[in-house]
Order: C-alpha cells, then sequence, then structure tokens
C-alpha cells in the first residue's frame, strides 16, 4: 500500500517536471525542471530495490551532468528561446503524431494486454552495491575498460571542440 | 505492490516526452536535455525488468548507459559551445546549412 | 576479256579528279578526264571487234562473286553480247566526243574538275548498267546514274532552282525504283535467281498456266515499266526531265538525251523474256509511250526556251521507242536508241553552241539569224532536224519509220497506235523545224551588248558582244555526229539490225513459245521474216509514204509560220487563247502533282510525323521521362533540408511506424 502510493507520488513529479520541461521557455528552468525529474526517478529507483543505481543517478545524473548543463548555458547566456519562423513541418505534421500513435499504441497495450503483471514487491530484491562491482569486475570486465577509455576520449574531445581559436 | 506496467507506462511517458522535446523546441541546449530525459526513460525500463527478473544485468547496464551519457553530454557540450562561436545563435533552425 | 576494264577505267578518272582535281590545271582535269574516257572506248571497241570476229558469242566476264546465300548467287560479271555491245559503243562514243565538247564548253565556269569527276563518275555508273549481266548489278549502274544525274543537274548549286531540279529529278527516279525493286523481289521469290543467263531459261521454260502464272510475270512487268518510266521520263514520272535542263548543256546532251534516259528502254529490251509473256504489261507500254510521244510533242510546239523544246522532244522520242518495245519490236526500239543518241546529242551541243555564241540567252524569241554568224552549228544542226523529222536518208528516218511499221503490222500493234505516232512525227517535224528557223534565221533579234559583265539567263557564258561561232573543240564533236545523224541509219536497213539483235531480242513475228527455241534456232528467223514481209511490203510502203509526207508538211508549216509569215504564230496563238496557255503550261502537271501529292505528304510530314510522332510521342517521352526523374529528384531534396528537426520528426515517424508493427505483429 505504502509502495503504491510513494510510487504515485514520485512518478507524478517525474511526470510533472517532464511536461514542464516541454513547457518553458527559458532553458535554466527546464534544466532545473530535468534535475527535478532525476531526483524522482532516483526515488523510484530505490523503491525497486536498485540503491546503487539510484545513488549514482544523484551523484552523476543529477550532481556532474546537469551541473555542466547549467554552466553552459550560463556560459552561453541563453536567453529565452525566440518564435522563429522557420519551423519544421514535417515534425509537427509527422513526428508528433507518429510518437502519439507509437506511445499510445505501447500504452495501450501494457494496460490491456498485461493486467496481471508482475508485480514489484518492495524489499524483494537489491541491486547492492556489492553484486554489482562483483559484477563489474568479473563478467562485465571488459566493458568497463572500455568505457573508461571512453570517458578519456570525451574528456580530450571536448577540450579540443571547445577550444578558443586562439 | 506496484503491477510492473505501470513502471514501463512512466518509461514510456518519459521517453515520449523526450522525443516530443527534440521535435518541439528551438534551443539546441533543450533539445540536449530531451535527449538525456530519453535515455532516463530507458534506464528506468532496464531497472524495473531487473528487478522482477532478479537479475543485476540491468543495473550493470544503466551503470554503463550513464557512463555513456555522461560523456555523451561533455562531448556534446562542447560542440554546442563551439558552434555558438560561429554561428552566433542557439536557434536550431537557424543552423541548417554546412557552410555559413 | 577483261570487260571490267570497260566501266572501270571512267572511275578512275572520277576518283583521281574528285579526289586531287582541286589542285590540278585545267589541261591536266581534262587531261585526265579525256583519256580515261578514251581508254574506255578503245577497250570497247576492241572488245567489239573480237565479239563481231568471233561469231558473236557472247563474251562473258565472272569477276568475283557479290552475295551467295544458300542457292541464291549474284555475281560481280560483265557480258557483252549484240544488245550490250550497241548499247556500250553508243554510250563510250557519244560520252567521248561529250568529254571533248565539255573541254571547251565549261572552260570559264568554276568546279572544272567537279564537273569531268562527276562526268566519268558517270559513265561509270551507265556502263555497269549496260554490261552487267544481273539484274543486281545492273540496279547499282541504275541508281548510281540517277545520283550522277542529281550531281550533275545541280552542278550550279548556288542557284535555288537548280539544287531544286537536281532534287526533282532524284525523287522522281527513286519512285520509279520503288518499283523497279519490288519487281527485282518478285524475281528472286518466283524464281530464285537474278542473272540473265538462268532467269531468262527459267521464264522462257514456264509456259502461261503453270507454277509461275501470268498473273506473276504481268505483276513484275508492270513493277519494271514503273521503274522504267521514272528512269526514261514517260507518263507519270516524266516531270523531272524539262526541269534538268538546269545543268549545263553537255549534260543535256549526255545523260537527258543519248544515254541515261535510254535506260529504260534498254532495260525492257534486256527483258523481254518476261514482257513478250506478259502481252497486258506490253499493251501498257505501249499505251504510255504513245500517249506520252504526243502529249510531250504538243508541249514542244509552244515551248519558247531552246532547251526546254529538246528536252520535251527527247520526251516524246523515248514514247517512240517504248511505243516499239510495247509492241514487242525490241530490235526498233533500240535502232531508234541509237539514231537519237546521234542527233539529240547533235542538237543539245549544238544548241550549247548557240548559247555560247550569243552569251547566255537561251529564248528563242531573242534569237534569228544566226546562220551568218555560225555556219557549222547551222549546217549540223540543220542534218539533225531532218533526221529527228524522219527525212529521208537521214538516220531518223529509218528508225522512226520501222517503229511505225511495227507499231501498225506487230501481233501486239495496233493502227491506233500508228496513227497517233504519225500525227506526233508531223508535230515533231513541225517543231523542230520551228526551233531551227527561229533559232538561225531572219534577223538577229537579241541585244549586241557591248563587252561587259553579261549576266546570261543560265549557263553563264558571259561577256561577248556580237554573237560568235564556237572553237574547234566545240565543233569538232558537232561534225561527228553530224556524219552519225545521216549515216548511222544505214545499218538497220532492209532488217539487218533486227536480224543482227535477234538472239538477244526475239524477232516479233514469232510467238512467244517459239521464242523459247530462238536462241538456237538464229538461222530460221530470216526464213521467217522474209514470207510476211513480202506480203506486206506493198503496205509497208504506203504508211512510209504517209510518214514522209506527214514530215515534210511539217517542215512546210514550219517554214510558212516562221519564215514567211512571221506575224502569224502570235495571232494563232492568241486566237487559240485558253487552250494554248494549257498546253504552254505544260497542262499545269507540276501544279498538279504539287497540290495532289507534293502538298498533302508535306503538311502530313509536318503535322503527323514531325510535330505528333518525333516532336510529341519520342520526345514528349524522353522529356516526360527526364522529367520525371527531375521532379522525383527534387522531391527527394527536400528531405535534406539542414533542418535538424525534420530529421528527428522522420526519424519519429518511422520508429512509430516500426514500433506499431511490432506491436501489432506480437499480438496476434
Amino acid at each position: 500500500m505504502l509502495e503504491t502510493v510513494l510510487f504515485l507520488v514520485f512518478a507524478a513529479i517525474c511526470v510533472g517536471g517532464a511536461i514542464n520541461l516541454l513547457a518553458q521557455k527559458h532553458p535554466i528552468s527546464s534544466a532545473l525542471s530535468l534535475i527535478v525529474v532525476m531526483g524522482s526517478l532516483a526515488m523510484v529507483y530505490l523503491l525497486l530495490g536498485a540503491e546503487f543505481v539510484a545513488a549514482i543517478q544523484i551523484i552523476i545524473y543529477a550532481g556532474a551532468i546537469m551541473v555542466l548543463f547549467v554552466f553552459v548555458i550560463m556560459l552561453l547566456n541563453a536567453g529565452e528561446e525566440e518564435r522563429s519562423a522557420t519551423g519544421s513541418r514535417v515534425a509537427m505534421v509527422l513526428g508528433v503524431p507518429g510518437l502519439l500513435a507509437a506511445a499510445g499504441t505501447i500504452g495501450w497495450v501494457l494496460l490491456r494486454h498485461d493486467p496481471a503483471s508482475t508485480p514489484v514487491v518492495i524489499g524483494e530484491f537489491h541491486g547492492t552495491a556489492h553484486a554489482i562491482g562483483r559484477l563489474l569486475f568479473h563478467e562485465f570486465l571488459l566493458p568497463f575498460e572500455v568505457t573508461s577509455v571512453l570517458i578519456l576520449i570525451a574528456i580530450m574531445g571536448a577540450v579540443v571542440l571547445a577550444r578558443r581559436e586562439e | 505492490m506496484v503491477p510492473l506496467s505501470w513502471y514501463l507506462l512512466l518509461s514510456a511517458f518519459l521517453f515520449a516526452s523526450g522525443v516530443a522535446g527534440f521535435l518541439i523546441r528551438r534551443n539546441i541546449i533543450t533539445i540536449f536535455m530531451s535527449i538525456e530525459l530519453m535515455l532516463n526513460g530507458v534506464n528506468l525500463a532496464f531497472i524495473a525488468f531487473a528487478t522482477v527478473r532478479h537479475s543485476l544485468n540491468g543495473n550493470v547496464f544503466v551503470f554503463f548507459v550513464m557512463v555513456v551519457a555522461a560523456a555523451e553530454a561533455a562531448v556534446g557540450l562542447a560542440i554546442i559551445i563551439a558552434v555558438y562561436r560561429t554561428r552566433e545563435t542557439l536557434n536550431v533552425d537557424r543552423v541548417n546549412l554546412l557552410k555559413l | 576479256m577483261k570487260l571490267w576494264l570497260i566501266p572501270l577505267l571512267p572511275l578512275a578518272g572520277a576518283a583521281i579528279n574528285g579526289l586531287f582535281g582541286r589542285r590540278f590545271s585545267r589541261k591536266l582535269i581534262a587531261a585526265i578526264a579525256l583519256a580515261f574516257t578514251a581508254a574506255s572506248l578503245l577497250w570497247a571497241l576492241v572488245i567489239a571487234s573480237r565479239f563481231l570476229s568471233g561469231g558473236q558469242v557472247p563474251i562473258a566476264d565472272h569477276v568475283a562473286t557479290w552475295l551467295q546465300i544458300g542457292d541464291f548467287r549474284i555475281e560481280y560479271g560483265f557480258l557483252v553480247d549484240q544488245l550490250s555491245m550497241v548499247m556500250m559503243l553508243v554510250v563510250t562514243g557519244v560520252g567521248f566526243l561529250i568529254h571533248i565538247y565539255s573541254v571547251a564548253y565549261m572552260e570559264h565556269e568554276g568546279g572544272y574538275y567537279r564537273y569531268f569527276s562527276y562526268l566519268n563518275l558517270f559513265m561509270f555508273f551507265m556502263l555497269t548498267l549496260v554490261l552487267a549481266n544481273n539484274y543486281l548489278l545492273m540496279f547499282v549502274g541504275w541508281e548510281g546514274v540517277g545520283l550522277a544525274s542529281y550531281l550533275l543537274i545541280g552542278f550550279f548549286f548556288r542557284r535555288d532552282s537548280a539544287a531544286d531540279a537536281g532534287k526533282k529529278a532524284f525523287i522522281t527516279n527513286r519512285i520509279g525504283d520503288f518499283g523497279f525493286l519490288i519487281a527485282l523481289f518478285l524475281l528472286v521469290k518466283n524464281f530464285g535467281t537474278l542473272q540473265f543467263a538462268d532467269l531468262f531459261d527459267k521464264v522462257v521454260k514456264y509456259s502461261p498456266g503453270a507454277e509461275v502464272g501470268v498473273g506473276v510475270l504481268t505483276a513484275i512487268a508492270l513493277l519494271m515499266l514503273m521503274g522504267a518510266t521514272g528512269k526514261s521520263a514517260q507518263i507519270p514520272l516524266y516531270v523531272w526531265l524539262p526541269d534538268a535542263m538546269e545543268g549545263p548543256t553537255p549534260v543535256s546532251a549526255l545523260i537527258h538525251a543519248a544515254t541515261m534516259v535510254t535506260a529504260g528502254v534498254y532495260m525492257i529490251c534486256r527483258s523481254n523474256a518476261i514482257f513478250s509473256r506478259a502481252p497486258i504489261a506490253l499493251t501498257v507500254v505501249a499505251i504510255i509511250g504513245t500517249l506520252t510521244a504526243f502529249f510531250a510533242a504538243s508541249i514542244g510546239i509552244t515551248q519558247t526556251d531552246i532547251k526546254r523544246v529538246l528536252a520535251y522532244s527527247t520526251v516524246s522520242q523515248l514514247g517512240y521507242m517504248f511505243m516499239a518495245a510495247g509492241v514487242a519490236a525490241y530490235s526498233a526500239a533500240i535502232f531508234h536508241l541509237m539514231t537519237h543518241a546521234f542527233f539529240k546529242g547533235l542538237l543539245f551541243l549544238g544548241a550549247g553552241s548557240v548559247i555560247h555564241g550569243v552569251g547566255g540567252e537561251q529564248d528563242m524569241r531573242k534569237m534569228g539569224g544566226l546562220k551568218k554568224y555560225m555556219p557549222w552549228t547551222f549546217w549540223t544542226m540543220f542534218a539533225a532536224t531532218c533526221a529527228i523529222s524522219g527525212i529521208p536518208f537521214f538516220a531518223g528516218f529509218y528508225s522512226k519509220d520501222e517503229i511505225l511499221w511495227q507499231a501498225f503490222s506487230s501481233p501486239h500493234g495496233s493502227w491506233i497506235f500508228w496513227l497517233v505516232g504519225v500525227i506526233t512525227a508531223f508535230m515533231t517535224s513541225f517543231y523542230m523545224f520551228r526551233l531551227l528557223f527561229m533559232t538561225f534565221t531572219g534577223e538577229y533579234r537579241g541585244t549586241i551588248e557591248p563587252a561587259h559583265a553579261g549576266h546570261g539567263s543560265h549557263d553563264d557564258h558571259g561577256h561577248h558582244g556580237t554573237p560568235h561561232e564556237s572553237p574547234w573543240m566545240m565543233l569538232g564533236p558537232l561534225v561527228i555526229l553530224g556524219i552519225l545523224s545521216v549515216v548511222g541509219g544505214y545499218v538497220g536497213v532492209g532488217h539487218r539490225f533486227e536480224n543482227f539483235l535477234a538472239p538477244v531480242t526475239p524477232s516479233v513475228l514469232s510467238e512467244p513459245q517459239a521464242a523459247a527455241t530462238a536462241g538456237a534456232e538464229t538461222a530460221a528467223l530470216p526464213a521467217q521474216q522474209s514470207e510476211p514481209a513480202s506480203e506486206n511490203s506493198g503496205l509497208e510502203d504506203e504508211l512510209m509514204a504517209i510518214s514522209i509526207l506527214c514530215a515534210f508538211s511539217g517542215l512546210g508549216l514550219a517554214w510558212f509560220l516562221y519564215v514567211k509569215r512571221r506575224d502569224l504564230p502570235d495571232k494563232i496563238a492568241d486566237s487559240l487563247g485558253g487552250l494554248y496557255t494549257t498546253v504552254l503550261n505544260k497542262y499545269y502537271v507540276d501544279q498538279i502533282y504539287g497540290a495532289a501529292i507534293i502538298r498533302p505528304l508535306i503538311n502530313g510530314s509536318r503535322a503527323i510525323l514531325w510535330r505528333g510522332i518525333d516532336a510529341g510521342a519520342i520526345d514528349g517521352t524522353l522529356n516526360a521521362s527526364a522529367k520525371g526523374a527531375q521532379e522525383t529528384g527534387g522531391a527527394f531534396r527536400r528531405l535534406q533540408s539542414g533542418n535538424i528537426r525534420s530529421y528527428a520528426g522522420w526519424v519519429a515517424a518511422g520508429a512509430a511506424v516500426v514500433v506499431i508493427y511490432m506491436v501489432w505483429m506480437g499480438t496476434r
């Protein structure tokens, strides 16, 4: 019972944040709503028993990536979004309705065909740091090392790209 | 006792919002943020399934997704800065020519 | 026996003059042309003497095989028998004389080397035509003389009228050639060969009603006749010959009097085996010939351009030859062909001499009294005029009289043909002497221009003041032809010519079936002929008297109207009014052809074939497909807009389609 309520509350906050992201004009407001979404998602992860992921969600996603976003917004002094004449008709005519159709279909399927879906019970399963760490350094060692190289490349790339031409 | 399908619905909603944001918004940075929203939606789906199937592979995958998202955010924002320097605008509709 | 030298020597001359003549001097060009033609003439004489002394056995020369398709075989082969010997000598002899004449006549013209190159080329084709031993090689010559004629008629190509005349000649010929070609196809289909020897053997062996019926032979003969009317300027395809006078006068003499136009007659006589077995076709030939003779003579009476009169006269005389062939008197036709080559060639060369002497004028109304300025020209032309009119003891008398007698007495003949022929003879005599008197007697009616840059109406012969005689290089051939016009007829006296040609053209008195064995029974023929000759010789003499009377009456009438009472012709013309105008305008035949055939053809081509099919359908399809590609490309181009959101839109739409599809498949 409590889980359902908690889930609904945090899900509502997620939804609200997502809609707010779309609705706001100033990018900084959108960034802040995104942080809200990420925070509430972390809570949802906790409800699902994924402690480690919830933690790194806050630390990395909300704490590093979004901060980076905010820095860039302030660096570039992005203002309110202006109304531009050239929209994209395709995006409006084809993209959004298509998207709505796809999402609607998935939703309908989920609601219709999986009424007695597997319930998720809090406390039944935990994604502890210990267990994930073990997996990372045993089965997923290669991807782990590769991602560290990837981060190195990303650092170098970011430095090169954002460098001011002297 | 929350049905799995609700988590999946939430995930689908977040993903759809991300796509919608990509299609509707005009500011490059906002578009980028919509991409992050999409990734979050997908992460939720992974975790939900991992919990239901009692497998940690989903969590590990989410870990990698986050790493990649971080790298991507860094490089992407660097590109946005570079584009802003040359085109003087953050309106994605103005950035439609290969050559200035 | 290298027969192939006879056609190929002029071809060599044509090639040398054509390729290199631009850099040669006039003397060198003339020397080359004359040398090769003379060589051809000499070799022809050698061959002819060998033929005559060798018992008149046909000389054949199989040079090479051209085509071999299963049983069907065509070869490059030449044949000298009696018929082709006569033709060969006429062509080379008269051709050589005209070459000599041209050296002086064309002295002041541009394109000297081109002229002689074309003239030699014509000789090559004409000799191929007469010496070929199969129809296909003959057809090569046939087409080739048409080409040479076109080139030479349009020699002064800067003049529109000359270029148009050349085109008219070639196209009209082509219409006839179409018929000839279909005839060749029918021959191949029915007999499987085009070689003369094999073909005529097979034709002779099939009697009417057997495998190859008379119908087929008639069709073949009529189609050949179509070709002959084109080449020999008979009704309905004669319209090109008067216009062909745009060419230089020696060309008119050689091609349109002596040789090319006689190709049709030669072809019919060569094919006598086919024609004799298709009586309907023979009658058609005779009717066309007679009609043409009368028709053309009537136009000739009214014309005032000296060359036009001679052109219509040629058409008329060719009509006589066709009339003879049409009553199966093939040897008479060839006899007249030979004498006609002499006197008509002479008449044209004489006319050229006159035109040259008066500085380019061709209208007879502006001539007159030239007898005292050009005596040699006058006397030779007088001889020729007597010959063509059928005055006794001149060449034309014997040949024309032979034709008239055969027209009357032949089994295929009829008194109608004879009557029209006699009336035409009267008209011929009249208009020829009219030409002679208008040109040479009385006072000179032209203007005596001081020597300045003259502009003669046709071939420019420039700037001479008073009329003068022509140089000896032009007069020489005139004299030689004049002598031949007098004595040339004696070879035909007393059926000698007929007997000579009998192995090739069976005598008209023998039935077609008997002709099947004519080749082996040359000796029997004189016996056959003397019988009916003795019966009808009285009748023959009477008819001869009538034709002599007509000839002299024509002379008398011409003398009366053009020497004695010069005012009368105009009064008569005025009183005849509309009839005279119609005849003067050549019965408006050209206009009728233009309106009925040419204009609809051109308009139809323009509207349907050009605009409708070519521009509309073919170009249209191409343009439409190109436009389609362009439009499709243009449509796809819009995908690449550079607009990121539209790209995203497409991706989203595509992904949506895939997702929905998968969900739908999954839930089935």
